[in-house]
């Protein structure tokens, strides 16, 4: 095989990329790239890992037999999600506990809405509503991004996700035409939620730093503040229609441009929250950290076994 | 060989009777059966299959990308293993 | 028409309390592929309570539903087994109490296929598949913890000699039984403990773990009479109902 020079491998690369043809587990890829991905398909599978842990916390209390079926198979099938994911990292050649431990000592980042509390049923509503939502709004455009595994990945979790929103806006909906304490319990959580659920999209594409490198290799396909316009536009219809009131005196219309105005985000809050001082951020790392510690014992058995087993059978 | 890790597994999956068994992804398991296991939990929650293979990734070989040129281009120029190469006069059919 | 409410209760109530149980693992698992496989069973088990409780309700003919069965009884009313409603303790004790249960059930579904009462028998007949499932994995976990580590084996075999004392219960027999039996409804009872006690006998065996010496046995659960933690349980299952009664969620 002829030697082939750095520059040259990424300009094949990046032209393989803008004919969009997909980059595949085992292709030479910049570092840079490789690095970008682990990163963010971490950051995603940690987002799903600790976002059953908001939602898991209302299982036992579901207030009828079908409620608590649907949250469990949507708890679920966030950890299923993380574990597509994590399967996506692994191709990368990332080590999934790595990651994980990563995560566990703050390094590595998650999705800043999962350290929000949920303090009544109606945030099983506005959490699938509005995070689920949102995170469609992220995730439908990923199902094209350049790196196989993780577009594979996203496709599966979209086509399972459908659910997810709609139980969500279903909560919400049954609330919100139930009686006057269900109806404050819906407006209430979407109170609470409608802020970070914005958030979510991350900072001002001013103030992105990562945004431009990864729309050049098409990881991503729209800036955060399009895909948050879309989830405003998107979400604001669905709130009136079930009477209920989003948060923001400075909503309106623009019949101009055809999408809502909104107002500022608190990005004091969203970065305090990113940097670990959010309402519930040490719970649940906590949580996940035990989870592991107290889980050792039985993980370490199983290999045990497996050992000893496949020394029986070679004896 | 404390702290070691469960081996990592290919996961391949029959959506249904008559079609091959298609890579779906990976996971961890200590060992076969808990692969197959994980593997239904995993990746067949919506009755996505019928049956499951798993092999542990490090018993996976693939072919090496730089050589996709080598492998696979030659193929591309032998037209006569199609059957649109050959003429075939009016008037035949189911051939 | 009394007994046989009073028994599918009995058998509605087993999965609900241990779907219950297994939900709490959701989101705390020791592996992630641990938390996905556990909240499949939970589901099932939920599955099954849902249907036998619905059955309950028609039997009992006062114009009730499954959740108003699951949701708005109190303690005494609840006829599951002691073992079912023990705390999930570690991994080891939640897979020990699975492998239990499910050494019961799968025997057990096995025989009400062939029910007299047609709904029994089409509810075991889809149990049964389920069941299956569960009792490989708990079974597998029980011997890969058993015959695994030092600590392993340690661990499970408190949760064994914590456990077995439950395990009597399984096979409780009094005047609802009886009745049941005779009237073809119900398995019969002997033969479901053999078939108990051969699995058992083989999976300790394979997992290196012992029956402890001290065979004393607790009842209750069936009559009613329960452990101090199935209050807690229905703390948590019934809270929104019983906070905000006679509405829809």
């Amino acid at each position: 095989m002829k030697e082939v020079n750095i520059s040259e491998l990424e300009r094949r690369f990046q032209e393989k990329i803008d004919n969009d043809i997909r980059i595949e587990p085992k292709d030479w890829m910049p570092d840079e790239y490789r690095k970008t991905l682990i990163r963010q398909i971490s950051q995603h599978a940690h987002s799903e890992v600790v976002g059953m842990l908001p939602e898991g916390n209302w299982i036992t209390r579901a207030p009828n037999l079908r409620r608590k079926a649907v949250l469990l198979a949507k708890v679920q099938d966030e950890a299923g999600h993380g574990l597509y994911l994590y399967s996506a990292v692994e191709t990368l050649g990332a080590d999934r506990e790595q990651t994980i431990d990563d995560l566990h000592s703050g390094k590595a980042k998650y999705s800043s809405i999962f350290n929000y509390p949920t303090l009544t049923w109606a945030d099983m509503g506005a959490i699938g509503w509005l995070v689920d939502g949102a995170a469609i709004m992220n995730q439908v455009p990923l199902c094209r991004c350049s790196y196989g595994p993780y577009a594979r990945a996203m496709v599966r979790v979209c086509k399972e996700e459908s659910f997810h929103q709609r139980q969500g806006f279903e909560i919400m909906t049954t609330l919100a035409k139930g009686s006057p304490e269900q109806k404050a319990m819906a407006q209430d959580a979407l109170n609470r939620f409608w802020w970070p659920a914005l958030m979510m999209f991350g900072p001002n594409d001013a103030e992105s730093k990562h945004t431009q490198q990864s729309m050049d290799w098409r990881i991503k396909r729209h800036t955060n503040d399009e895909l948050r316009q879309m989830f405003v536009d998107a979400t604001v219809p669905q709130a009136e229609l079930i009477g209920l009131t989003v948060p923001d005196p400075d909503l309106k219309w623009n019949e101009e441009t055809g999408h809502y105005e909104f107002g500022e985000i608190n990005w004091d809050e969203f970065w305090q929250v990113v940097k670990g001082n959010g309402p519930c951020n040490k719970d649940r790392i906590d949580t996940r950290r035990k989870a592991k510690e107290e889980g050792m014992w039985v993980r370490e058995a199983a290999m045990a076994h497996a050992d000893k087993r496949a020394k029986r059978k070679s004896a | 060989m404390a702290n070691r890790e469960w081996p990592l597994w290919e996961v391949f999956i029959r959506s249904k009777q008559g079609l091959n068994h298609k890579h779906v992804g990976s996971l961890r398991a200590a060992d076969a059966e808990m692969a197959i296991e994980n593997a239904r939990d995993v990746y067949t929650r919506r009755s996505e299959g019928v049956s499951i293979w798993v092999v542990e990734s490090m018993n996976l070989f693939a072919s090496d990308p730089s050589e996709a040129d080598a492998l696979f281009e030659p193929a591309d120029s032998k037209v006569y293993r199609h059957p649109t190469f050959y003429d075939v006069p009016d008037g035949i059919e189911h051939m | 028409m009394e007994h046989l409410f009073e028994y599918v209760l009995r058998i509605g109530d087993d999965s609900l309390i241990l779907g219950q149980r297994l939900a709490e693992w959701c989101g705390h698992g020791p592996i992630l592929e641990e938390d996905i496989a556990m909240t499949n069973i939970s589901l099932d088990l939920i599955g099954q309570a849902t249907t036998l409780l619905d059955y309950a309700a028609k039997i009992e003919g006062k114009g009730k539903n499954a959740d108003q069965l699951a949701f708005l009884r109190f303690d005494k009313d609840y006829r599951n087994l002691l073992l079912v409603e023990q705390p999930n303790g570690d991994f080891g004790m939640t897979m020990m109490r699975q492998f239990f249960f499910d050494a019961f059930r799968k025997p057990f579904f096995e025989a009400l296929q062939h029910s007299k009462d047609e709904q029994l028998s089409a509810i075991a007949e889809k149990s049964l598949k389920e069941t299956r499932y569960h009792l490989k994995h708990s079974s597998e976990w029980v011997i890969r913890l058993g015959d695994g580590t030092e600590e392993s084996h340690q661990r499970i075999q408190e949760s064994l000699d914590a456990l077995y004392r439950y395990t009597d219960e399984l096979f409780y027999s009094d005047e609802v039984q009886k009745a049941m039996e005779s009237a073809g409804i119900a398995p019969k009872m002997d033969d479901v403990r053999s078939e108990w006690n051969k699995t058992v006998d083989y999976v300790l065996n394979e997992a290196t773990l012992k029956i402890p010496d001290n065979q004393w046995k607790f009842e209750g659960g069936r009559r009613g009479m329960h452990s101090e933690h199935l209050g807690y349980i229905l703390a948590d299952m019934q809270y929104m109902q019983r906070a905000y009664p006679g509405l829809e969620w």
